[in-house]
């Protein structure tokens, strides 16, 4: 039997590894976006005693290397009395970094998004919350939208980080594959595989999305 | 008896707009020193003056853009922004009252991501509570109204500027407010399409809608105005009809300024 032969054979324990790895990262990517729609709301004016740890906080987790995160999570929140198994600490840490991403990332666009649009906002009686929502969220989204393509892939490479803390995802499959069978070569590209064919399908995806975009004049390549 | 407190027990009128001893500060700088003024309803007021005199500014207070120091305003009997013993509005019963107001910005800032039909029934929808049904045929007619029936799918960034003006103004009509606000509707548009907004300003004032005009169009400003308002360094220096105002300035600073606008 030859090194592929035995990975064929083993094709169960990839597959569950990678709907594993698309499992946290699809709960883990939609939370990240949730908290990075939430921050930006947070961040918008007039609430200086929050807008300023909140900045702290972000910046904060963006110089942190996201394993160092997952560890904390894994194994230092136990400590605190707050006790997550692996997934959930892995799902948790992925959320809270590329939220952080997400909300920096649309900071940015928050600074250049034209004040007129929100006066005219105010003019027609929109008040915060409906005006956020309504007209600036949605651009803010077709405006950074490659930036966010970009940190969709990180974070699904990110994903491969919580086989330390013993989540048992796509590159766990592997490595214990490659344990057992001495054959760590074949095995790492089977996962090579999987990650860029998610991430090439993330593109074209994303890409597709710009032509929405593109015809409102949000013309970000 | 403060000052204040005789001004509010002022009974306010059934003008469309009502603006008393209205005073506007940037920075230490006065920019509106004590301004008063009425718009009846059904009336076009149009203000003029030179640049930094402070139009903008006071326009931009009727719907509480700017917050004023002193003074007052009432949409149709309604006060904006202060409660009568000088405190704030809340923020819900200032979108409300802001919403009587429909106001035309000199850049468009129409929202890019809606198409023309959105545009125009964003606000009725989310802020008026209409419904799509309701919002959208009104939003055909008044697209109708301004010549933009034909583009109603479009988005903004392919209109031209002209044409975005006349969307916005449909968009503030759709608010079906009390007063229409215009900051130089036409001064961000080239020259050749400056006749097609200042058309369609013309008909709505024919169909008898209250509006408050910043303009620097002089031949406009006389042939739609029921009143003239010329501002100077934050004062009201002449207020009269537009025959009087532009054949007969009652000040040398209007004379001056009529011949520089010839
Ligand atoms: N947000 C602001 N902060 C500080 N100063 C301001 C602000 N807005 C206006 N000003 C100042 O207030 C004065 C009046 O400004 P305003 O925009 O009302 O003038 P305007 O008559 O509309 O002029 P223009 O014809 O150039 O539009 C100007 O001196 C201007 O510099
Ligand atoms: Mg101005």
């Amino acid at each position: 039997m030859n090194n592929w032969q035995i990975l064929w054979q083993a094709r169960d324990q990839f597959w569950s590894g990678f709907l594993s790895t698309m499992t946290i990262f699809g709960l883990s990517i939609s939370a990240a976006f949730l908290i990075g729609c939430v921050m930006l709301y947070l961040l918008e004016g007039s609430r200086p005693r929050l807008a300023m740890p909140l900045r702290v906080f972000i910046d904060g987790m963006r110089m942190l290397p996201f394993l160092i995160l997952a560890y904390l999570l894994y194994y230092g929140l136990p400590g605190l009395g707050i006790r997550l198994d692996a997934w959930w600490s892995g799902i948790g840490a992925l959320a809270v970094y590329h939220g952080c991403y997400f909300a920096e990332i649309f900071r940015g666009a928050r600074l250049t998004f034209p004040p007129g649009q929100v006066e005219a906002a105010k003019a027609h009686g929109f008040t915060k919350g409906k005006m956020f929502l309504r007209l600036i969220l949605p651009q803010i989204i077709m405006q950074t939208r490659p930036l966010l393509g970009n940190q969709l892939i990180y974070a699904l490479k990110d994903t491969a980080f919580l086989v330390i803390i013993t989540v048992q995802e796509l590159t766990a499959a592997a490595n214990s594959l490659s344990g057992t069978y001495f054959i760590p070569t074949e095995a790492f590209i089977v996962v090579i595989g999987f990650y860029w064919a998610v991430s090439i399908v993330m593109e074209v995806i994303i890409k597709q999305c710009g032509r929405f975009s593109a015809r409102r004049g949000f013309d970000n390549v | 008896m403060s000052e204040a407190g005789i001004e509010s027990r002022k009974a306010p009128t059934d003008a469309a707009v009502a603006i008393r001893n209205l005073s506007k500060s940037f920075d230490n700088v006065e920019v509106l020193r004590d301004v008063n003024l009425e718009v009846k309803k059904g009336d076009v007021v149009t203000i003029l003056g030179s640049s930094g005199s402070g139009k903008s500014t006071l326009l931009r207070c009727i719907n509480w853009l700017e917050q004023p120091e002193r003074g007052s305003i009432h949409i149709a009997g309604e006060r904006i922004g202060t409660t009568d013993d000088g405190r704030a509005m809340s923020v819900k019963a200032l979108a409300r009252v802001r919403a009587k107001t429909g106001m035309v910005f000199q850049g468009f800032n129409l929202w890019p991501h809606l198409n023309v039909l959105h545009n125009v029934t964003e606000a009725p929808i989310h802020v008026l509570g209409k419904s799509r049904h309701e919002a959208e045929a009104h939003a055909r007619e008044l697209l109708e109204k301004v010549g933009m029936s034909h583009k109603m799918d479009a988005y903004p960034n392919t209109l031209s500027g002209g044409q975005k003006q006349r969307v916005a103004i449909a968009r503030a009509l759709a608010m079906q407010p009390e007063v229409m606000l215009f900051d130089e509707p036409t001064s961000a548009l080239d020259p050749e399409l400056v006749g097609e907004v200042l058309g369609v300003i013309k008909d709505l004032s024919a169909e008898g809608y209250t509006m408050v005009i910043v303009t620097h169009e002089m031949a406009f400003s006389r042939a739609v105005s029921d009143q003239v308002v010329f501002l100077e360094k934050g004062l009201i220096i002449e207020q009269a009809d537009p025959e009087t105002f532009f054949t007969n300035p009652a000040t040398e600073r209007v004379q001056k300024f009529l011949e520089r606008h010839d």
